[in-house]
């Protein structure tokens, strides 16, 4: 079974709000100095999930594919060492000015590129630009059934069983190989490579494709959405702070107050 | 420029409470555009007609199929994608909800499209017919303005509770206008559905919800929540931190990946207000914050807070509140 699994190098979403900086003017956010980009949370839950079914049938190739600019290499080998077999990383000075739609065709085209791809699977969404609704947009130009949310997911002979989170519970799917499936959290916690995994990993090199590989027209790369601003917001911040005696007597405060505004 | 298209979802027997909402949004974009709003309502009844067209609509396509009844993205996406080929809608608004946001997503990229998705707010360039939208990105940390580049088919995902419905009006009635939409059979079975039983107020719904973060320690401090939730006939919820570790199961979690929640009052225990956490209760009416932390991020986001040890605080506020609401 071949598995594409899609990953992006994001900003550590856990960087110091005081490190983090836009410029207003370009509509850009400033790396902060000194902290590393990450693999996308996400997408490492679906890394995890690519491995789970690999194991499951002690067999198959799972595929990492990603499209940036600035590819930090120690950052975007995490996945291989994690256990996954190959890379494929599109890296285009003009990736940056793409918007969803110019990234779900780009990304399409990659995966039909690679030869007889069984199972996509995706990140729900990235925690930069919060879109999630780049695996949908793959799912509709490779036109392949899409599940989201997955909880657990079982390979068996020719199908898999995949459970999907709704609010309140979870629905059970039938699906075909040849699916696109989008992970969060939900999925559990990715492993952590070993160190096997590490030394694997150093004597991978990706393989480094550029978007003019893909023979896509330029009117797909037109953005249908464009930035028009992009600035931090500005919260009110006049917290009314309540000191008592001690935190006890805070606490009490607090209840009183509470009760004085007709909050309780 | 045509109309605004309106993806009403519904709930057993009636409309969801997101309908009025977007039928809210919608209306405004219409002042803005000169265009009608209409709705889009599949396998409606009598009263689901009358309700959008008291809420806004002033058009409703009602679509009938049995297939409906089961609510996946695949059967939906179909749908709201071949009612959008024979309206040509300027623009389609669906909420931030399951089955809306993965619907109005995929309706967007068949329709060649795009779509913007998180949206707090949503205005129309009336000689041009284009969108603008406002939406958090960074996780909240930052704040984005998005324009759309072809007025046709834009499509625009509002986070719940972004607009409040309109007053209903029993006076106003919509035409009605029968659509036929051909199904075919879907790619993907349902094997089963299984729903969580749930003791208590839900997290959604309730007036009061009392949140507990990480800085708690452990499961056990729930405990105490749940005892505070319980005087003030609230919820408990947790941050992500929390339910991540296992202390509480995710159907807990509030934040951008977890339940968006609007309560009249929000006690945060221990919860620093990450940007990812507030994306889910900033509609909050009053926030309450207890954190060691003063510098914490979410006496930003609070009305009322004490900085401290929340050991100490948390009995003596309980047990105040318990005289208070008792007496």
């Amino acid at each position: 079974m071949n598995i594409v699994v899609c990953v992006k190098q994001v900003m550590d979403p856990d960087t110091p709000i005081s490190a983090f900086i836009v410029d207003e003017a370009e509509k850009k956010v400033i790396p902060a100095q000194g902290i590393p980009p990450v693999v996308n949370g996400y997408c490492e839950n679906a890394v995890e999930a690519a491995l789970q079914i690999r194991d499951q049938q002690g067999e198959g190739t799972i595929t990492i594919l990603s499209l940036g600019t600035d590819f930090v290499m120690d950052v975007m080998k995490k996945p291989l060492s994690m256990g996954a077999d190959k890379m494929i990383l599109i890296q285009d000075e003009s990736a940056s000015n793409l918007d969803a739609s110019g990234i779900v065709n780009v990304l399409s085209a990659a995966i039909n590129k690679i030869s007889d791809v069984d199972l996509v699977l995706c990140g729900q969404q990235a925690s930069d630009w919060d879109n999630a609704h780049i695996p949908m947009g793959l799912a509709e130009n490779l036109e392949l059934p899409c599940i989201t949310s997955a909880l657990n997911i079982e390979h068996t002979e020719d199908k898999l069983i995949v459970q999907s989170a709704l609010p309140d519970g979870y629905q059970t799917f039938e699906a075909p190989l040849r699916s696109l499936i989008t992970v969060n959290n939900l999925f559990g916690e990715p492993r952590y490579p070993t160190l096997k995994g590490i030394m694997q990993a150093s004597r991978k090199s990706p393989e480094i494709w550029s978007i003019d590989d893909l023979g896509i027209s330029k009117s797909d790369l037109e953005p249908s959405i464009i930035l028009s601003e992009l600035k931090i917001p500005v919260s009110e911040g006049n917290c009314e702070i309540i000191e008592g005696e001690d935190d006890a007597d805070s606490g009490r405060l607090l209840a009183l107050k509470l009760r004085e505004e007709k909050i309780i | 420029m045509t109309e605004i298209l309106v993806f009403c979802e519904t709930n057993e027997d009636q409309l969801d409470s997101t309908a009025g909402e977007l039928l809210a949004a919608g209306q405004k974009l219409s002042s803005e555009l000169s265009l009608p709003v209409s709705a889009v309502i599949f396998n409606p009844n009598p009263d689901m007609v009358l309700q959008a067209g008291s809420l806004g609509a002033d058009k409703i396509y009602k679509v009938t199929d049995p297939k409906f009844q089961q609510k996946t993205d695949e059967i939906y996406t179909h749908g709201l994608f071949e009612a959008c080929k024979q309206i040509n809608p300027t623009v389609i608004l669906a909420g931030k909800t399951t089955l809306g946001r993965n619907v109005a997503a995929r309706t967007a990229y068949r329709l060649k499209s795009t779509v913007a998705q998180d949206c707090m707010d949503i205005s129309g360039d009336k000689n041009s017919g284009l969108i603008s939208v406002k939406r958090p990105v960074y996780g909240g940390n930052a704040q984005a303005v998005f324009t759309f580049t072809n007025p046709l088919n834009q499509v625009v995902i509002l986070r719940v509770k972004t607009f409040e419905p309109l007053p209903l009006d029993k006076s106003k009635t919509a035409e009605e206008i029968d659509l036929v939409i051909s199904m075919p059979e879907p790619k993907l079975k349902v094997i089963d559905i299984v729903k969580q039983e749930f003791e208590g107020v839900r997290l959604e719904d309730a007036a009061v919800i009392v949140g507990g973060g990480r800085g708690l320690g452990g499961p056990e401090a729930f405990v105490q929540l749940e005892e505070l939730a319980k005087i003030l006939n609230g919820a408990v919820g947790a941050s992500r931190a929390v339910c991540d570790a296992g202390w509480l199961d995710h159907s807990y979690q509030i934040g951008l990946t977890g339940k968006t929640v609007t309560p009249d009052l929000y006690i945060t225990i221990a919860i620093s207000g990450a940007s990812q956490h507030m994306a889910g209760c900033s509609a909050s009416k009053n926030i309450v914050a207890i954190n060691k932390d003063g510098d914490a991020n979410i006496f930003k986001e609070a009305s009322f807070g004490v900085v401290g040890d929340w050991e100490q605080i948390l009995p003596s506020f309980t047990a105040t509140a318990r005289e208070l609401t008792q007496s």
